[in-house]
């Protein structure tokens, strides 16, 4: 776990002491809301629907127990009670009152947190696989190379002002967790002759033109990632377009320009500014892997598990959904799911911050995990203590078993709160869970993920669901329609319209006819959606989602 | 080609301090739609706007907002506009609990 420096901590009293003055300017009058606004951007503070709203940055989404203690807090202090966990590894805080927000940010300084370039056109908080230091298929851990992005892209003087935002997610493993190819820059780990390096993929996006990332370099040392990486960068600040809000991506420069074009102007770029990179980041990134060495893990006695498993159906349930083998044989990597059916995904309550903090302090080394999933894991458990944390959970309403399943749904905040949004999410989402949970047919299921997103800017990942639902507004009313197929791992694919949209009232029974028309076209129980949807492709889909349409067709 | 006749309106914005969904009546700010000043007339709306606007001690973000009239109340035309008087679905944290 990284600890900051003096330097880290000074310089963020600083911003911190910065960003309190400008509020202060701003509610005496001495700065207008033209000049605040990119301010109070730069530092999270964004506007919504009902009020303002707070994005902090958990980097590569780690935390430990002391910092979702401190967010339990400012949930409780200046929020009302609870926090929203995003799809980008990032929590916000949805009711903070402008006065308060200062106060926030020293709150959160106190606990190495901040909310700097959780907005703007800036290099965004660097996220990395969930399970990274824990996974069984993993290289190297990812969150060493990403805390030495973070603090590359941090007040960066050179990309203060891109075209637009910039996204960097990284992986150790081949099992892509991160999402890597839906990024602005992806990167994974990869092992050559015991040297680690990394694959580069860039131009990845969801958004309103989804694109998958394109390889750039399938293999660049850990000395010359930084410079690379600053070459991409600079190359796409000044190429990138800023005559188009919707072209000012780099998928759209990747795109125009041509994978190839844009190799050579990174190389030509990397040749120049390469002599800049003296080695310092080297040992920067030495000190910064000392933060993260593996935690002395526990030789226990497992028997409390296998008994639990054995006996106690509910655990055994909880056991084979939200579990992952991790690479201690004696250990595993808990998943704590943030949708209990019939609830808002991501949504978690102070109480259930600090149930998760204290279960993280005194069974999981100290450490939890915030996954683009909108849940929350313990990356490090020992199994003996699996029933303990299973039970504790329960008691809080965090014991729900749907990791990877139809109610492990991801969905944006959508019009309940964003400013930006065309269509509810969060009700969607809900009744979709419920649903289910009603049919009892979760499990039965198999593996399924369904993405919500409330808007064409596609922050609820629809594009790669498994099912994916978009929210529009169709004259005036919210109108949603259906994407199948999307895949957000290393076989990442984009879903395809299934065809028109369905009202609000409709889209649940069309979720529910899809569902069992895959329950009857699969092969056998263990042919997952995504399997049977690329064996036999739309049609068979297409026809369960519009009976109308057949009928008349016929 | 003739313009679209005016339709009623309501003049709206998030308050300063605390971002919260507010209507101009008269001369003030209320967080209740049904108190809002109804303006049926454009130049007299185009007019408040600027006025409105101009206050940004105290406000965010102003426009016009569709309505339609039901005996003296205003309602919400678009669905985005129901939600901003209500607050959100999922709990009560905004306006539901106040109105």
């Amino acid at each position: 776990m990284y600890h900051y420096t003096d330097f880290d901590a000074a310089f963020l009293k600083e911003r911190n002491a910065q960003f309190r003055a400008q509020v202060e300017r701003r509610i005496d009058g001495s700065l207008t809301e033209d000049e605040f606004k990119p301010l109070r951007l730069m530092n999270g503070l964004y506007l919504q629907l009902h009020a303002y709203m707070l994005r902090v940055a958990i980097p590569y989404g780690t935390l430990n127990s002391r910092q979702m203690n401190q967010l339990a807090l400012i949930a409780e202090r200046w929020d009302k009670g609870y926090g929203h966990f995003t799809t980008r590894q990032n929590i916000q805080f949805n009711w903070p009152q402008l006065r308060d927000v200062p106060d926030m940010l020293d709150a959160l300084a106190e606990v190495d947190m901040h909310a700097i370039q959780t907005s703007g056109n800036t290099i965004r908080n660097v996220t990395a696989d969930h399970f990274a230091g824990a996974a069984a298929d993993e290289v190297t851990d990812p969150r060493p190379i990403a805390e030495l992005i973070r603090q590359w892209s941090t007040d960066h003087p050179e990309f203060q002002f891109l075209p637009r935002k910039f996204k960097v997610a990284v992986t150790g493993a081949e099992a892509d967790r991160a999402v890597i190819k839906a990024h602005d820059i992806g990167l994974r780990a990869v092992k050559r002759e015991d040297r680690i390096g990394f694959e580069v993929i860039v131009g990845g996006g969801l958004g309103r033109t989804p694109m998958i990332g394109k390889v750039l370099f399938d293999f660049v040392s850990q000395e010359d990632l930084l410079p690379t990486l600053e070459a991409i960068v600079s190359v796409y600040n000044l190429l990138g377009r800023r005559d188009n809000k919707h072209k000012a991506r780099i998928k759209i420069t990747v795109h125009e320009n041509g994978i190839e074009d844009i190799r050579a102007r990174v190389d030509e770029r990397y040749a120049l500014i390469r002599p800049q990179f003296t080695g310092v980041d080297q040992t920067l990134l030495a000190r910064i892997k000392a933060n993260f060495a593996a935690p002395q893990f526990l030789k226990g006695d497992s028997a409390p598990y296998h008994s639990a498993y054995k006996h106690d159906p509910l655990f055994r349930s909880w056991a084979d959904t939200n579990l992952t083998p991790h690479r201690n044989p004696d250990y595993a990597i808990v998943t704590i799911s943030l949708k209990a059916h019939g609830k808002t995904p991501g949504d978690a309550t102070a109480r259930q911050m600090r149930l998760m903090a204290g279960l993280a302090q005194r069974y999981g080394h100290d450490e939890l995990r915030i996954s683009h999933e909108q849940n929350v894991i313990l990356p490090h458990v020992h199994k003996g203590d699996l029933p303990s944390i299973y039970y504790a959970l329960k008691a809080e309403g965090l014991g729900t078993a749907n990791i990877g399943l139809i109610s492990d749904i991801i969905a944006c905040p959508g019009m309940d709160y964003c400013a930006l949004a065309t269509a509810r999410s969060i009700p969607i989402a809900r009744e979709i869970a419920t649903r289910f949970d009603e049919l009892n047919l979760e499990h039965d299921i198999g593996p399924l993920k369904i993405k919500i997103s409330g808007c064409i800017n596609a922050c609820g990942h629809h594009h790669v669901g498994h099912i994916g639902i978009l929210g529009l507004d169709r004259a005036g009313v919210e109108n949603y329609q259906i994407t199948l197929g999307g895949d957000g791992t290393e076989q990442a694919a984009i879903g395809e319209r299934a065809g028109p949209g369905f009202s609000a009232t409709e889209i649940i029974p069309a979720v529910e006819r899809l569902v069992m028309a895959y329950l009857d076209l699969r092969t056998v129980p263990e042919e997952t959606f995504l399997q049977t949807y690329r064996r036999i492709g739309m049609a068979p889909f297409k026809a369960a989602l519009y009976p109308e349409e057949q009928a008349n067709a016929a | 080609m003739p313009s679209k006749p005016f339709t009623p309106k309501v003049i709206t914005a998030n308050a300063l301090l605390e971002g919260d969904v507010v209507y101009l009546t008269g001369d003030n700010w209320t967080r209740d739609l049904s108190k809002a000043e109804i303006l049926t007339d454009e130049a007299d709306a185009d007019l408040r706007l600027i006025e409105a606007s101009a206050q940004s001690d105290k406000v965010v973000g102003v426009y016009l907002a569709d309505v339609t009239v039901n005996g003296s109340v205003p309602v919400p035309v678009h669905f985005r506009e129901d939600f901003r008087a209500k607050g959100p679905s999922n709990y009560a944290h905004g306006k539901q609990e106040q109105f």
